[in-house]
């Protein structure tokens, strides 16, 4: 992070580029069906994409960008959607006019694919060399022995580990990150003249991430295919592109070399889009403000002291315990009025079953307290009632965790109604005040959620939040599904409320940018344990422990000046949390490096 | 594996002791007496009196259940009341008529129900669809017996295509099999249109048509493992399903099944027999969900046995 890296390649000028034009769109129109009648998702799209050159085609959801790849692909889900207007042209061939015979020769060994979730996008009843041999044998008269030679080859030229042995795993034996390089191994395994990568790294975690963009930028320079990245991460596009396509509602609004379009953005929308992007260590220098620190109303709202949760794997005749996943492992931490705690790790680190066994859905051990009141382990609805009135959860995914049969009026008052604390027009009128509250209208209580966007689902979950007027809210993941201005405005309306309310969050979060935007202290966990804790300026400023550095390190950068020459990330998958029963995990101990700066030591 | 299989095994003795002794209850509180039943309506008091001590009849609950059970472990079924011979030894003649009838059945429902299904899910919202559906709910919604007759009426007596009943050869088991096997490919049909559907949605269906394979290769080596998942899990409800048919379907066709025999046992109260049956197709039912379970993980990589 602190030295510059080497001048990486990116061309600054269209003359630098290689003139070979491999895949020619010109004017494409895409139309879906809908019950309103036809509706252009992809309207006149132009582009060339040269030998050797990455495209990153960028925008917000429902921009039409996944759809102009099923385009290329000829992966349409037809009847429902169809190319109506524009061609495609690959070496002298309109694409658009090929029968489906022809164009299935050309998927996989002429253009090939890769989609943004790894986790589903393998076949889980065949073995991974099954599935990277048949992508090989669709295009090429091999036997079997030769095609198995060839899928071997493809696994080790995306550097998985252990090639041999995967070849006989099924997906769910594999990690996201593994899975993702299978993908690309089965997508490349023909030398395609183009990759299509469809938010290949959006489903994975920061140093994976950095780890998948790094392989298929090496995998480029061996090869020279030429990729079209379809994102919506302006981070991976300065990271990657040589030109970006901006695109809005089916439109090109902006085409140009990824440089010039960062530097100075002629389109309004490019412009805004580029604003509302969190970087990292945008905020280096600037001390965070807590509107209700230093007053005596500034108390503990939540204090958590050696929290384990462990969750027991059975087997055996009997099916006794016989090993555990540690997935908590005694995590101290205080939350204070209007502070904004953030809790930053990758998958698997334990972070959202913290936020779990805060709420009681989870058995713990430990201690933890609200205002002051011991949370009882053992349920009861009582007992449940009276802290949760002081501690609420918002969620990742705004459009699960509403019931699609209740009027989101409902929902936001079904707090109220469950604590018996309003009823009948005072019910109404405290409803209608959260909704106006969270920036939507009184008038919209009567719909249902399906009727509203991701972020306004996600602004009714806080007015449902809000409702008992809690102390503490434990924020999961909450605006991670969001497209990043809309996340902007999530983000500002929960900073409104803490400074207004004087609100605690807890903000668990894989992404560190948002988290250093948010958070007023941070805690950073790895496998279970918090190995570096400590204020926003501490941690990102100077941040002590290994791992830390490197979830920083792997963070895109959104400025194509700063481009790294390489990504500095080890390979390797984080560790199995699952311990045999009668082994401890070993607790790290801190080491206080200055003004409460905590780090883990070995 | 192994200390499954055991804890399985296990399981499933409990689930036998379970059944027999809830049918023992019901059999015991059951209105009908079955001294009187082979003694017959003109017998003296004394000549039931007699039957009844001479089978422990008039023993206390308690006792004919251990007395029963005691020869259940010895691989004792019992003796009729009313044939006089070891009920072991009758249905050990009778099983094999009734294990072909079901393995007809359930190629006849697999063969009609999945090709239906698959037939519909890809023709969906199709005219094709909608008249596949209507016959699987016809399949569904018909009574066995009304199946059988109509099918004996139109290809046995009209067409004389096939025997009337009776059993030996193929062409006796064409028609029993395929009364037996239509309701279960009523809801096989549907079962693997749903499944098909949902699988054809899912994103690794998209990865291998990217790939550039076939549609078949598609369809046959990518779609139609995984919609067989939920099938396979279904095959030994089934079997609980087919017990019920056979009652009525061998009646019809005449066919020399352990369904008959029940059948004839429960007119006479002849309780020797229907525990006999009763716990034959109980552990019939067992082995089958047992067997579904242990094949399971070789079509799903995913489940593992433990």
């Amino acid at each position: 992070m602190s030295t510059l890296p080497p001048e990486p390649a990116v061309p600054s000028s269209l003359s630098e580029r290689s003139s070979r034009v491999v895949l020619g769109v010109s004017g494409l129109q895409t139309a879906v069906a809908t019950p309103q009648g036809r509706k252009i998702v992809v309207d006149g799209l132009s582009f060339d994409l040269h030998e050797g050159e990455t495209i990153c085609v960028a925008g917000e959801s429902g921009s039409g960008k996944s759809m102009t790849a099923l385009s290329i692909m000829g992966l349409l889900p037809e009847p429902m959607a169809k190319v109506v207007g524009g061609s495609i042209h690959l070496e002298g061939r309109d694409l658009t006019t090929l029968p489906e015979a022809e164009m299935r020769t050309i998927r996989g060994s002429e253009i090939a694919m890769i989609f943004q979730e790894p986790m589903t996008s393998l076949n889980p009843v065949l073995t991974i060399g099954r599935q990277v041999r048949e992508a090989v044998l669709a295009h090429e008269p091999l036997s079997r022995r030769e095609a198995d030679a060839r899928a071997l080859e493809a696994l080790k030229a995306v550097r998985l580990s252990e090639p041999e042995r995967r070849m006989t795993q099924y997906p769910h034996e594999l990690s996201g990150g593994m899975r993702q390089r299978v993908m690309i191994a089965m997508a490349l395994a023909c030398h395609p003249k183009v990759l299509i990568a469809d938010e290949p790294t959006t489903a994975l975690d920061v140093t994976i991430q950095a780890q998948i963009l790094q392989l298929m930028r090496d995998l480029q320079k061996e090869t020279g295919t030429a990729i079209i990245l379809i994102t919506h991460d302006m981070g991976v596009v300065a990271e990657m592109a040589d030109r970006v396509i901006v695109m809005q509602h089916g439109k090109i609004v902006e085409d140009n070399l990824v440089r010039p379009l960062f530097a100075a953005p002629e389109a309004a929308y490019t412009e805004e889009l580029l604003a509302a992007v969190p970087k990292l260590g945008a905020l280096a220098g600037v001390d965070p403000v807590n509107a209700h620190a230093g007053t005596a109303a500034a108390a503990k709202v939540l204090e958590v002291d050696d929290l384990t949760v462990r969750f027991d794997l059975r087997g055996g005749v009997l099916n006794r315990v016989v090993s555990r996943v540690h997935a908590v492992e005694g995590i101290s931490f205080d939350l204070h009025r209007g502070e904004t705690l953030g809790l930053v790790g990758e998958s698997g680190c334990g972070k959202s079953t913290i936020g779990k066994a805060l709420m009681n859905l989870v058995p713990w051990e430990g201690s933890i307290r609200v205002c002051g009141e011991h949370v009882l382990r053992a349920r009861t609805a009582a007992g449940d009632r009276a802290y949760r009135r002081n501690l609420q959860m918002v969620f990742q995914d705004p459009y699960a965790s509403l019931d699609p049969r209740m009027t989101v009026g409902d929902l936001v008052g079904e707090p109220l109604v469950i604590h018996g604390l309003a009823s009948g027009q005072e019910l109404q009128d405290r409803v209608a005040g959260l909704f106006r509250r969270v920036g939507l209208t009184p008038d919209q209580m009567k719909r249902h959620p399906h009727e509203f966007s991701g972020g306004q689902r996600q602004r009714i979950c806080i007015a449902r939040a809000l409702a008992l007027s809690p102390k503490a809210i434990i924020a999961d993941e909450s605006v991670s599904a969001l497209d990043v201005s809309v996340q902007a405005q999530v983000l500002d309306l929960l900073k409104e409320l803490q400074d207004e309310l004087g609100l605690a969050y807890l903000f668990i979060s894989h992404d560190m940018t948002v988290v250093e935007q948010v958070s007023h202290r941070v805690a950073v966990m790895y496998l279970g344990q918090i190995v570096e804790i400590g204020t926003r300026r501490q941690i990102f400023e100077n941040p002590q422990h290994p791992y830390t550095r490197r979830l920083m390190s792997a963070v895109p950068i959104p400025d194509p000046a700063r481009r790294r020459a390489v990504f500095d990330v080890p390979q390797g998958e984080i560790p199995s949390p699952v311990v045999p029963i009668g082994e401890s995990v070993s607790r790290v101990r801190y080491q206080d490096v200055g003004a409460g700066h905590l780090v883990a030591v070995a | 594996m192994g200390s499954y299989v055991l804890r399985r095994a296990l399981q499933s003795l409990l689930i036998l002791l379970g059944i027999s002794f809830f049918t023992f209850v019901l059999l015991y509180l059951i209105p009908a007496d079955p001294a009187r039943q082979i003694a017959g309506r003109s017998a003296t008091t004394q000549t039931v009196e007699n039957i009844r001590e001479q089978l422990g009849l008039n023993l206390p609950f308690y006792e004919q259940y251990f007395r029963y059970l005691s020869g259940l472990v010895q691989g004792d079924l019992g003796r009729s009341y009313l044939q006089k011979t070891e009920v072991g030894e009758l249905i050990a003649s009778r099983l094999p008529a009734t294990l072909l009838l079901m393995v007809g059945a359930i190629v006849c429902e697999l063969l009609i129900g999945l090709t239906m299904g698959l037939v519909a899910a890809l023709r969906r919202n199709t005219p094709t669809d909608t008249s596949l559906m209507v016959l699987s709910f016809v399949g569904v919604s018909s009574p066995q017996f009304v199946i059988g007759i109509l099918l004996l009426y139109v290809f046995a007596v009209k067409l004389g295509w096939f025997p009337i009943g009776g059993y030996g050869t193929f062409m006796h088991m064409v028609l029993p099999s395929l009364t037996l096997g239509f309701l279960g490919a009523g809801w096989y049909s549907r079962m693997m249109r749903s499944s098909m559907i949902d699988v054809l949605r899912q994103d690794f269906i998209r990865t291998a048509r990217a790939k550039g394979l076939k549609r078949w290769q598609v369809l046959f080596g990518h779609a139609l493992p995984n919609a067989l998942l939920p099938i396979i899990a279904m095959i030994g409800i089934d079997i609980g399903l087919f017990m019920s048919g056979i009652v009525v379907v061998e009646s019809v066709f005449g066919w020399p099944g352990i369904g008959q025999l029940a059948w004839q046992a429960i007119q006479r109260v002849d309780i020797p027999i229907i525990m006999g049956v009763t716990l034959v197709s109980a552990f019939a039912i067992v082995l089958g969900n047992f067997l579904a379970d242990l094949v399971a993980p070789l079509i799903d990589p995913r489940i593992k046995l433990r």
